[in-house]
């Protein structure tokens, strides 16, 4: 008799699907070296040196052993004060901030400490995938509110005040967003603001790890600001994007000290503690980090400039991002579904770009390109987009 | 509004930037570039554009000597004069005045270790104010301006991250 393994896995897991575009990442990955890559969402800087040397100091020096669950306190005050610094938010580093796997820890963490089976949670798309599967997982019921281009991708108060109900635990904002590239301005969350405080009993969780990539001249506005919201705001972030330490795994949350205590129970049973050899890094980026930080985001910005103008000359439309290291341009009237164009433009001029639909339905119709890519490929890849868009306007008309 | 620090530091790091692509990558207009660059060499402020080369990847022959030079100053002139008597020699392709243990860095490029060797017993040590004169050889150079000469970093990236 053989074993039914399908039949075996919990419901939850099965009732994830696989990702959309699952055939495309196939062929991406099989064209792997061939191509020019603005399909990453992670960045092709290398972790500055001095970060990576604190990393590598602390493990000449034996530091190789688990940490606290909630992180270092060392750790934890070098997050404190860098907060304070670059964003203005105050969190007491022993009751309110903890370190965790990256973002992704964070998002998972708050998923399960939070929801009670069929609570419901709001999600904008098109996003970050993890969104929805975390909330899924945890036996939640996401509930999405598609965000548009023609508001720039932004939450508009009354599509938020339309999806609330009595279950709603709490919605999920990521600005600077993956992968359309929006921020949501302070006035732009004030109105927000004024919706959730009608609503007393729902949670927000703003995913802000791209808070560092902002290109309006001014750091992006966190809801945590707002006192009203402090109070059942948990901010996730991390190191990963702005710091370009994707592969140390390490960011954290910052929240309410109650809900914090309840995090940090479901993370010490299943994680533990923190990379050890990360935390050590972290102190570094956080207190000697702002220049390189600074250096990277001025990078992003030119390239940013030069996606912008290349779509335009592609004959491309798309909103101009203001945050993150992605544009998300329309590509309808062409005649392609998003994975037909990303497909046909990977085989026929060798650049690997991402279907919109990966991050939700409503992404159809668009394409990610990521900007976290040498200038060089960069410039190469809008030439070959130009050509691509001729081509297929010329063969449309045929 | 056009940055010119920033403008600099494009074009110090790559020269060969147009400047059609400097001005979408600065969001202003190609004209301001342009006249931009033009007051920048004007100014004295753009005094050339180089190339960076490994010459130890071509067949020619190529040795950098770094001098040290003690001199005793002179009257009115200070070390200006002195320091004009050694840059004028093309194979001094940079000279700074120091602060520390000695005055000169002399930074010699010629074809060979004798010629270096000859160039400074010759011209540089006889001259009147020399006190003494330190050569080190360069044996490999691994980063100059800011380029790395040998390993170039691999991007080791997955195809696509979303």
């Amino acid at each position: 008799m053989s074993i039914d393994y399908l039949g075996s896995i919990s419901s939850v897991v099965n009732e994830i699907k696989p990702s959309a575009i699952r055939r495309f990442f196939d062929l991406a990955n099989e064209m792997k070296g061939e191509v020019i890559s603005l399909s990453i969402g992670e960045p092709d800087f290398v972790t500055p040196w001095n970060i990576r040397e604190a990393g590598i100091f602390s493990l000449e020096d034996g530091y190789t052993h688990y940490s606290p669950n909630q992180g270092y306190i060392e750790v934890r005050k070098a997050i404190s004060e860098y907060l304070e610094r670059r964003f203005s938010l105050k969190y007491d580093p022993k009751t309110q901030l903890l370190v965790t796997v990256g973002g992704s820890e964070a998002l998972d963490l708050i998923a399960r400490a939070l929801i009670n089976p069929g609570d419901e949670v709001i999600i904008l798309e098109p996003c970050f995938v993890a969104y929805r599967a975390t909330v899924t997982l945890a036996r939640g019921v996401p509930v999405v509110i598609e965000t548009k281009e023609k508001d720039e991708y932004k939450l508009m108060p009354e599509d938020l005040e339309a999806a609330i109900t009595e279950k709603t635990k709490y919605i999920i904002l990521g600005y600077p967003g993956n992968p359309t590239g929006a921020t949501m301005t302070r006035e732009d969350l004030a109105k927000i603001k004024d919706v959730l405080v009608r609503h007393p009993n729902i949670f927000v969780v703003s995913d802000e790890l791209y808070s560092e990539l902002s290109y309006t001249g001014e750091k992006p506005a966190s809801i945590a600001s707002f006192p009203e919201l402090y109070d059942r705001t948990i901010v996730v972030n991390g190191f990963s994007k702005s710091f370009a330490m994707t592969g140390w795994r390490i960011g954290y949350m910052a929240g309410p000290a109650q809900l914090v205590a309840a995090m940090n129970k479901v993370h010490q049973y299943c994680i533990m503690s923190s990379p050890t050899t990360a935390q050590y890094a972290v102190i570094e980026a956080c207190r000697n980090g702002d220049k390189e930080v600074d250096e990277m985001r001025d990078e992003y910005n030119r390239r940013r400039r030069v996606i912008i103008n290349g779509l335009k000359e592609a004959g491309l439309r798309c909103f101009t991002p203001t945050g993150a290291f992605y544009a998300f341009p329309s590509i309808e009237g062409l005649g392609l579904t998003s994975e037909q164009f990303c497909e046909k433009f990977l085989m026929e001029k060798k650049v690997a770009i991402v279907p919109g639909n990966a991050f939700g339905e409503c992404g159809e119709g668009h394409v990610r390109i990521s900007y976290a890519a040498s200038m060089e490929n960069i410039m190469e890849a809008m030439k070959r987009l130009k050509e691509f868009v001729q081509d297929l306007k010329n063969g449309s008309k045929e | 509004m056009l940055n010119r620090i920033e403008l600099l530091q494009l074009i110090e790091h790559n020269a060969r930037l147009s400047t059609a692509e400097l001005a979408v990558m600065l969001n202003c207009s190609e004209e301001a570039v342009a006249a931009e660059l033009e007051a920048c060499k004007k100014e004295n402020m753009i005094l050339g554009y180089n190339t960076v080369i490994n010459w130890e990847k071509s067949e020619r022959e190529t040795v950098t000597a770094l001098i040290e030079v003690r001199i005793t100053p002179q009257r009115n002139q200070g070390f200006d004069k002195i320091a004009s008597q050694f840059y004028r020699y093309p194979q001094v392709s940079s000279c700074y005045l120091m602060s520390g243990g000695f005055d000169l860095m002399l930074i010699i490029e010629d074809s060979t270790l004798r010629e270096v060797a000859n160039f400074v017993a010759d011209k540089i040590a006889p001259l009147e104010g020399v006190l003494s004169t330190s050569t080190h050889f360069i044996l490999k150079k691994y980063k100059s301006n800011g380029t790395l000469f040998e390993q170039k970093q691999i991007d080791d990236r997955e195809a696509i991250v979303l």
